[in-house]
Parts: C-alpha cells; structure tokens; sequence
C-alpha cells in the first residue's frame, strides 16, 4: 500500500500540490486524470524522489519513502516518465534490460534474461527487439519502454501517460495488457490518462486533479458523470452508458 | 510485419563482437607501439629504448585521460558535440599557470616542486568544480545543463584574467608562459609520471567499478533514478574524474581538448556497442593509439618538421567534415 499524507509542494508562491491525501490500492489498475497543470506529473516527480515535497509523507508498504535505499525501492515501484530521449544507439532487448539493473547491478543472469524475454513478448516486441530505439516509430518505442517497466518487476507501477504516440490498435493493447498484468501478477499499476474513457473502460480506480489537489476518486461509475467532468475539465460534455461502460463524449 | 523482414544490422564490421574490436584495437596499439621504439634506431638500443619510452608513456596517459574525461562528460551531459573545455577547465588552467609565472617570476616558475604544483592545479580544479556542484546544482537536468553555462561563463572570466596578467609579464616571463601553454608531447618529469600511474589506478578502479551505473545515466536522469541509481552522487563522482582526469592531461601537455571529441566520436562508431566496459576501453586505446602513431609519422616521415597536435587536428578536422557529410547523406 502507497500512502500519501498530506503532501504539499511549491515553487516559490506557486502552490502545485495542496494537501492531496491518497492511499493506491495494493492491486488493481488506478488512473489519474485531470486537465493539464493539475499537478499529475509532480505527484509522480514525488513518488519518484526527483522532488521533494514541502511538506508531508509518503509511505510505502508502512515505511517513509526516505528511508528506502534506492536500489530496494527500485523493486518495489517502477515509474515511467514522459519524455525519454536517448542519444546512445540502444537496441529493444538491451533498454528491456535495463529494467533488470536493480537486481542484477550490470550483470544479468539467465533468470534475469527469461524475465526480459517475457516482458519483450508481452509487449509484442518479439520482432523488433533487436532495433535500435531511433529506428523505431514513436509508438513502437513507447511500447519497449514500457516492456523496461514490466521487466523491473515492482508491485508498484507509474506510468505517465503510457498511450502517448500509440494508435488506437495498441492503446488498447496496452491497456489491456496492464489489466492482465494486474490480475495475473497482481500488481498496482497507476496510470496518468489524457483521455478519460481509457481510463473509464479499464480502471479499477479513477483518480481526479485539478489545481493541484485531489478532485474525486472513485469507481469510474462514480467519477464518470456528468457534473463531476464537466467541473474538472471546465467544458461541456456528456457521459453516455453504452453496454456496461461510461463513456464520454467531448468531442463536439 | 511478416517474417522476411530481415533485421538491420550495424554498419560496420558486422560480424566482430565488441570484445573482438576490442582485441583488434589492443593489437593495432601493441603494434604501434612496437614501430614507435624500434623504428630506424641510430644510437644503441637500450638508450633508444629507454629515451622513447619515457614519451611513449606520456602519450599512453594523455591518450587514455583526454579520452576517458571526454566520453564521460558526453555520458553526463547527454550530448555528443561537448568537451569537459566547455566548462572553462583549459581556461582555468592557463589562468593558474599564468597568476604562478607572475607571482613567482620564471625562475621561481622553472624550480616549483612538481608534486606541489600538480597538487595544486589539482586541488583548484577539484574545487572549482565543487563549488559550481553546490552552488547551481539541484538534482536534475536542467540544472546541469545551468552549471554547463555557468562554465562556460566562467571560462570567459578566466581568459580575460589571464589576458590581464600576460599584459603585465615582462617577455622573458611571457616566453616561459607561453612554452607551458603550448599542447607539446615531450618527455615529461617522472615524478610527474608517478602521480599519473596513482590517478590511473584510482580511475580505473572507479570506472571498473561504476561502468554498469554509467550506462544507466544513458537513460536520462527519469529513468536513472526509478531504477535505483542515486542520480545526484553520480553527477558528483562523474564531474570528480573528469577534473581529475582534465588536470592531468593539462598537467602533463597542456590544453588539448579537440583531439577528446574526435576519439570518442570514432569509439561510438567503431566500438560496437553503448556500454561503457567496451566505449571506455576502447575510446582510451584509440586514443593512445592516434597519439603513438601520431608522433612516429611526425618522428620518422617528417623529421620534426611540424607538431604532433597539428597533425591531429589535420586529420581530426578531415575525419570529422567527412562525419558530417555522410550524416547529411544518410
């Protein structure tokens, strides 16, 4: 169990996060959603130590955050951020391995190796796994690092975003996967979502921010409606119930 | 996606493993070095020996600092096109060189002890770098590319005070000056040497030790970090050895920082892989490997006629207008 307690953080006058209490279940599939700026990606800077917050706690599995050394906490969560450029001519399988380094420290071991292949195949990157990441499309980048994340191993999983540059095909494969791996491996995968019906159709958990604090969380029955979207996001729109799912529409 | 889909494969060399390329290099080091005390002997051989040698470990060390602080500054900052000169080390340099002519005039100058001159370049350098640690960096990346600027800025600051302090040499002191400066690969003190075998041993160790977490920071600092590395400490210790490593090939020849970009641009190439227990090794051997040859084509095919570092930016320029030209092709 992650808990956050209260967590402050600002820049100067600026206030990113106000007092956002949050506890993410042990297992399941969590989404985070909220307009831009909300303070979605500075909740994950946190979680990842990259920045401290002014005040509050966090605690994982009952511990405080600092007092993990990093190697351990690098099996207990993975978080994958937007945004990851890399120069070096780096194939697939290699950047899967590196998910392998907090156990294996630069040599991986055959146990190591079967654990890449799985998340490689997972990911249905069998054929590509020997590119280099700048031959790869945007999408299919996307999909090796998050197959580094699997590789890694954690109970805990942050992903910011993972369905950037992904066509609608493999969002949904994606999304689907990540379900998988929460039931079958039973991990807690946190997701930070742009677009809500993802997030209505596969989450366990909605979670929504705006301004730096928590809005609502959820079943995605309970946040998927009407007046709940239409405050966070400050625009019009509609949930329809289609079959057994809430989806809205804002595209008009 | 069907299955005759045939894999890229690197450009060069297809079939050789990095640890092969590696072999390969090490022989074409072994050989030069073998051409380079042997060739064309005149006086009997143990003085031959014995004279050529002393240069040849000076080469060897230039060759593996220069090297070895370039790639692991390109590793820190992520770009490709920097060398640890941009963070005003060269300048630095000069400058204290300089402030030492002027306060101690050239006599003064020529009779420091080599230990203590060393170990205070050293000293300053290590200092200068930790100052600009605490005071501009913040943990991330931005920050560091700040601090990059910050010495850049400060570069500029050290120039002009040493162009202050030449104006006020007289031309004997200025003449001395002007020999410290200049990139030459002659004989150097032993005493000298054996601090350069004490910092080698040190970096390697450090490197031996470190190489799997510096292909990490290939990652990004994002990355890094979620996989367990203490991003901060590595920044730290990266900055460390190259201060280290800079002071000493300054200590040894003097500024020389072209000669970094081209060597370590040819290892990315040639290496055959991303990993620093393969780039390290093989960017330190070529680089041994371009200063040996270097000075035996200068030695025996020009008599002298012209300086080492002048062929290397001869062929360095050459190599790399032919880099750009084909990456604008491809």
């Amino acid at each position: 169990m992650i808990e956050l307690s209260n967590i402050c953080l600002s820049y100067g006058k600026n206030d990113i996060l106000t007092n956002v209490s949050l506890s993410l279940r042990q297992q399941g599939l969590t989404s985070i959603i909220g307009p831009n700026g909300a303070g979605k990606s500075s909740l994950l800077a946190i979680l990842n130590r990259l920045q401290k917050p002014t005040s509050g706690e966090v605690r994982i599995d009952g511990q405080p955050i600092d007092s993990f050394d990093n190697r351990v906490l690098a099996t207990r969560l993975s978080i994958l951020r937007q945004d990851n450029q890399i120069n070096a001519r780096i194939s697939v399988r290699d950047l899967v391995c590196f998910g392998r380094f907090p156990y294996h420290n630069g040599r991986p071991t055959a146990e190591d190796w079967a654990v890449i292949d799985q998340a490689i195949h997972y990911l249905d990157m069998s054929d590509l796994q020997d590119r280099y990441l700048d031959q790869l499309s945007g999408g299919q980048r996307q999909r090796a690092f998050i197959a580094m994340v699997l590789a890694q191993d954690t109970q805990y999983v942050f992903l910011d975003e993972p369905l950037n540059n992904l066509d609608m095909k493999h969002s949904v494969a994606i999304m689907k996967q990540l379900r998988r791996a929460c039931e079958e491996l039973s991990k807690s995968i946190v997701v930070v979502l742009h677009d809500i019906n993802f997030a209505s159709c596969y989450s366990d958990e909605i979670v929504s921010m705006k301004h730096g604090r928590i809005a609502h969380s959820g079943s995605p029955e309970q946040v998927m409606q009407d007046h709940i979207l239409m405050d966070l996001y400050d625009m019009p729109l509609s949930v329809q119930q289609i079959d057994d799912k809430r989806l809205c529409l804002y595209y008009l | 996606m069907t299955e005759a889909v045939s894999r890229p494969r690197p450009l060069h060399w297809p079939t050789l493993t990095p640890g092969w390329r590696l072999a390969l290099l090490l022989t074409l080091v072994v050989f030069a070095i073998a051409l380079y005390l042997t060739w064309d002997i005149k006086a009997s051989l143990a003085f031959t020996l014995k004279y050529r040698s002393k240069k040849l470990i000076t080469l060897l060390l230039v060759g593996f600092s220069v090297s070895t602080a370039t790639l692991l500054f390109q590793t820190l900052s992520q770009n490709r096109i920097l060398t640890p000169g941009i963070m005003g080390f060269d300048a630095l340099y000069v400058l204290i060189q300089s402030i030492l002519v002027l306060t101690l005039g050239v006599i003064g100058f020529n009779t420091l002890n080599p230990y203590m001159k060393w170990g205070m370049e050293t000293a300053l350098m290590i200092l200068a770098m930790l100052m600009m640690y605490r005071l501009l960096f913040r943990g991330n990346q931005q920050s560091l590319q700040f601090m990059m600027l910050a010495g850049i800025i400060f570069g500029v600051l050290f120039s002009s005070g040493s162009a202050l302090v030449f104006r006020l040499l007289d031309p004997t002191q200025f003449g001395v000056l002007q020999d410290a400066l200049f990139a030459t690969f002659a004989a150097v003190d032993p005493i000298l040497l054996q601090i350069s075998f004490g910092v080698l041993a040190v970096t390697a160790v450090a490197l031996w030790r470190t190489h799997a977490r510096l292909d990490v920071m290939l990652l990004g600092q994002n990355s890094a970090t979620s996989l367990g590395l203490n991003y901060n400490a590595m920044v730290l210790m990266i900055l460390l050895l190259v201060a280290i490593l800079v002071s000493l090939s300054t200590a040894l020849v003097g500024p020389v920082s072209f000669f970094g970009l081209l060597v370590v641009h040819l290892a990315y190439r040639l290496a055959g892989s991303y990993q620093h227990r393969f780039l390290i090794p093989f960017a330190a051997l070529l680089g041994m490997l371009t200063l040996v040859s270097g000075e035996f084509i200068l030695q025996h095919l020009t008599n002298f006629s012209t300086r080492l570092s002048i062929i290397i930016e001869f062929f360095g320029g050459l190599f790399f207008l032919a880099l750009i030209i084909r990456q604008g092709k491809a």
